[in-house]
């Protein structure tokens, strides 16, 4: 991809549960114990260009969150590389680093026994970005972008709202003068008005401050919204990728299709729903050949053989099934 | 014939900072075999109409006044035991958190058949084959082996299931649910919302889905009641609320879904926050935000005919006009 | 069943101490505990001021007035001993209370020196993890199967008696278990998004161990730490019951116990009873205030 700001190359992530010395012991004298892997992130590859924003959809299990993290240095990958500008995320630390997240749950999110003006100004100070004796300026210039009175560096997290929580943690990230943000749910666990306002502020950010998005979600609406493209994944694999418009209009895989089938809409009263058959497999077990083959209604025998790739199925459209050859 | 008539419901909770009153008179009514939606977000009270509506309010908490009848019993002040014999039998409730209605240290089995036993004197092969059903009813595979099993060797979707199944056991009357499906995935939502729409019709029963999702009230629902800061403010058959909504909150609400707002680089917003339970100002609890507030607003509106529908409000045709046109 | 709905108006500029005080003292009872807990502390450091005599001062001893019933007056007419006398003539009264300044001193220094070293590792082991995390865990495992008095009696046998010793013996009874607790909070603690927050935004891992990750940990050890510091007067007062760490010219409270134990059959109850009373009462307050503070810092109650 031309200008590439974020790539995932062939990223893999397995969350292997080791056994420790004791269950080491049990096992060698017969007990039935093994070690769990979480095969999290499949063999993903994509890119985020600059200035885009992408939308990462999927279930539960689907790996988008631990793809984030993956994308700004969290968790480290099991194999694959993924690239910030060419260079890998996981080289250099201390520094501060260009992409941020915003997480999801805006209680939790929030360091309980600081007062908002250290959370939001310890990395900056930290990091020599902002001499010391204007930190407090930088702060207020801060809350006051994110659309919070300057008066509430004082206060602890517990004295604000969800709302107002979110927009901290925006403004925390921003502190570090990032270029590109990871929202994994960011909006998530708010109410719907609220929604609307921090939804806003992401895009009147991207605007002011020229910033690319990478923005996970389960809700098709918001993406929908936001994005130019959406990623769709499942169970750890990307099984397509779009422009919006065209993913929404005509959803190439089962599982989008499937997706965007169930998913209740306003403006479709007193449906009969029609459920997917079939539960969302473990990560611990996924099935064999394609992840998707046991819920699929047009599944064949090839499909639980062999594992789709992901393949250009139309400019820019890529879609992992056996159905397009 | 009407199953459930809620007149004027107050409840409100002592805490440290003075009373906070979470409903603040609140009627409806419903039918069997109809699905209420109660719509609204944290701090609308709806929630705890709910609560209120089984009698699950503790102290701090308490029901300050009006009525519930259900099957033309009335509900509040009842005796404990009277409540009791309803809860589980005749109304049952769905929370949103599946481990609420889940003991983690017993079988799925044990807690069922006791629940069955609680309030039918039947053999224990009665009871355990009554659990069988309703598992399979609401779709779980093998209901015979996952009887045995505990609640943690179930997925949250599962789990789910197995606390609807619990409410099923007796074929309630009465179902109410708040926020069920909020923290599970949409494939897993759109199989509960699917079982629960085959059991509205095939038993009967009246369903509450207590919830801030607009769209699935919009594919369940036959009515909908929006509530804010305690109070109904616009209430109707489903269709008439969401495709032409007649209160300013009710359509900021809508206008600002994204599914509404498809294609266009902002979304409208509403601004400001809910204003505080604690400190309600006199008047229309949505004065603050509200783009056609005027002096009469000061005034609090009551729940009025306007049309099919019911609205609080002092204008809601200027409203729902201006809007049009704009 | 149903919550108070949380409010969105939180206009209150209140530090989480202000907040944590105005719930504990929502408690009659731990606040009736708190004040008798600092009646008693405050008795104790002001001891020399408040006891009618210094027990330890021989000279002021009179062995005529031994085993003197409460109520009694001393030989000489200089005061009256309100408690009684014990079998060497000291006052009761200023026996309590300056055994309660021993027994709170053993404890309170015990207890302190066991938290911080306790919490240091543990939450380092919730860090670091890996080998580290296992190895520590196991030692405190193991040190946790034994029973307290048995490991103190054994420290105690080969160290002596003294005050620190008896300190020694305390904190390496006590050190595992707020290693325990301290990892465990901080593993909670560890798993939560302003500790990922923090490692997004760069920060080392010691800033984040010191700043983050150590404050939030804290509270279930404050709540482990009172009860603990009454378990340990508890324990010193039995060790020294049986005859080891302390001597007998700093009398604690258990030590005073032990004394007056030969007289209790003939009928001197006052001499075993009276300190045994102080030291009951003051586990009692401690306990009480460990009690809400427990309930108060509990985040599944917290609001």
């Amino acid at each position: 991809m031309a200008d590439a700001l974020l790539e995932f190359r062939a990223v893999s992530k397995r969350f292997v549960k080791r056994l420790d010395a004791v269950e080491r012991l049990a096992k060698r004298l017969g007990a039935q114990v093994a070690e769990h892997t979480v095969h999290a992130v499949d063999r993903v590859s994509f890119a985020v260009a600059q200035g885009e924003v992408v939308g990462l959809v999927g279930e539960s299990g689907c790996g988008k969150s631990t793809l984030g993290r993956l994308g700004c240095a969290l968790h480290a990958p099991t194999e694959g590389e993924v690239l910030y500008r060419g260079v890998s995320v996981t080289a250099g630390g201390g520094r501060q680093p260009p992409i941020q997240m915003i997480f999801q749950d805006p209680f939790a999110s929030l360091n309980p026994r600081m007062r908002i003006a250290e959370i939001v100004g310890e990395a900056p100070r930290v990091h020599g970005l902002v001499p010391k004796a204007q930190v407090a300026d930088y702060v207020a210039d801060l809350l006051r972008r994110v659309g919070l009175d300057a008066s509430y560096a004082r206060r602890y997290p517990h004295q604000f709202s969800g709302g107002q929580r979110a927009r901290i943690g925006i403004a925390r990230a921003l502190a570090v003068k990032p270029e590109f943000l990871i929202c994994d749910e960011a909006v998530a666990a708010l109410d719907v008005s609220i929604q609307a306002q921090v939804l806003n502020l992401f895009m009147d950010l991207r605007e002011s401050l020229g910033l690319t998005y990478l923005f996970i979600s389960h809700d098709l609406g918001v993406v929908r919204h936001l994005s130019n493209r959406v990623v769709v994944m499942y169970l750890g694999r990307v099984v397509e990728i779009a422009a919006t418009a065209a993913l929404f209009e005509s959803p190439n895989h089962p599982y989008t299709q499937a997706l965007l089938a169930e998913v209740p809409r306003i403006d479709r009263k007193r449906r009969t729903f029609v459920p997917i058959s079939g539960e969302i497999p473990s990560p611990l077990a996924p099935p064999p050949g394609c992840h998707f083959h046991p819920r699929c209604p047009r599944a064949m025998p090839r499909c639980a053989a062999e594992a789709p790739a992901l393949r250009e199925v139309a400019p820019g459209r890529l879609s992992a099934c056996h159905l397009n050859d | 014939m009407t199953l459930l008539e809620v007149a004027d419901l107050r409840t409100e909770f002592a805490t440290r900072d003075g009373v906070l009153r979470a409903v603040q008179g609140v009627s409806f009514s419903l039918d069997r075999g109809q699905v209420l939606g109660l719509v609204g977000e944290s701090g609308s009270g709806k929630s705890v109409t709910g609560f209120s509506i089984l009698g699950l309010i503790d102290p701090p908490g308490r029901i300050a006044g009006g009525s519930v009848r259900f099957d033309g019993e009335e509900l509040v002040g009842a005796a404990e035991e009277r409540l009791r014999a309803l809860r589980g039998k005749r109304i049952a409730m769905i929370f949103q958190d599946p481990m609420m209605t889940l003991n983690p240290v017993l079988s799925v089995e044990t807690q069922m058949v006791e629940t069955v036993l609680a309030h039918d004197k039947v053999t224990r092969q009665a009871a355990r084959a009554r659990a069988v059903d309703a598992l399979a009813r609401v779709g779980i595979a093998s209901p015979d082996e996952r009887l045995r099993q505990y609640p943690h060797q179930f997925s949250g979707g599962m789990r789910q299931r197995v606390a609807i199944a619990i409410a099923l056991l007796h074929s309630p009357d009465l179902i109410v649910a708040d926020e069920p499906t909020t923290a599970l995935d949409v494939t897993v939502q759109g199989q509960i919302l699917y079982e629960m729409q085959k059991l509205v019709r095939e038993v009967g029963s009246a369903l509450i889905w207590i919830t801030h999702d607009l769209a699935v009230i919009a594919g369940l629902a036959d009515r909908v009641a929006v509530m804010y800061a305690g109070r109904i403010v616009e209430e109707g058959e489903v269709e008439d609320v969401l495709d032409s909504p007649a209160h300013p909150y009710t359509r900021g609400l809508l206008d600002s879904v994204p599914a509404n707002n498809v294609g266009s680089g902002r979304l409208n917003q509403i601004p400001g926050m809910t204003p505080s339970l604690l400190k309600l100002a006199p008047g229309c609890a949505f004065r603050e935000r509200c783009r056609y507030a005027v002096a009469r607003c000061g005034e609090m509106p009551e729940l009025v005919a306007c049309g099919p529908r019911r609205v609080r409000c002092h204008f809601p045709v200027v409203a729902a006009a201006a809007a049009a046109a704009a | 069943m149903a919550a108070a709905p949380r409010s969105a108006d939180t206009a209150r500029a209140e530090t989480p101490l202000a907040r944590f005080w105005s719930q504990f003292a929502e408690s009659r009872l731990a606040l009736a505990g708190l004040a008798l807990l600092v009646l008693i502390v405050g008795t104790a450091l002001l001891a020399p001021l408040v006891a009618p005599q210094n027990p330890y001062d021989l000279a002021a001893l009179d062995l005529m007035d031994s085993r003197q019933p409460p109520g009694a007056e001393a030989i000489s007419g200089k005061m009256v001993y309100r408690l009684g006398t014990d079998g060497q003539g000291r006052d009761m009264v200023s026996a309590i209370i300056y055994g309660l300044r021993v027994s709170l001193y053993v404890g309170v220094a015990s207890g302190v020196i066991a938290l911080t070293l306790g919490a240091f590792l543990g939450v380092l082991a919730a860090y670091l993890g890996g080998r580290f995390e296992q190895v520590l865990m196991r030692i405190v495992d193991i040190q946790l199967g034994f029973p307290a008095i048995l490991v103190a009696l054994i420290l105690l046998a080969v160290l002596g008696k003294g005050v620190d010793k008896i300190i020694i013996a305390l904190v390496t009874v006590q050190w595992a278990y707020y290693a325990r607790t301290a990892r465990s909070a901080a593993l909670v603690e560890r798993g939560k998004e302003y500790i990922e927050a923090a490692r997004g935004l760069g920060l080392s891992a010691g800033r984040i161990v010191l700043r983050h990750l150590l404050p939030n940990a804290l509270p279930p050890l404050i709540v482990v730490g009172t009860v603990q510091v009454a378990h340990a007067i508890a324990l010193e007062a039995t060790l020294s019951f049986l005859g080891l760490g302390l001597p007998p010219t700093e009398p604690s409270l258990g030590l005073l116990i032990a004394n007056g134990y030969e007289f209790m059959l003939s009928g001197k109850y006052w001499i075993s009873v009276y300190p045994g009373v102080a030291l009951l009462v003051t586990i009692l307050s401690i306990n009480l205030v460990g009690d809400q503070l427990r309930d108060v810092l509990n985040p599944r109650l917290a609001k």
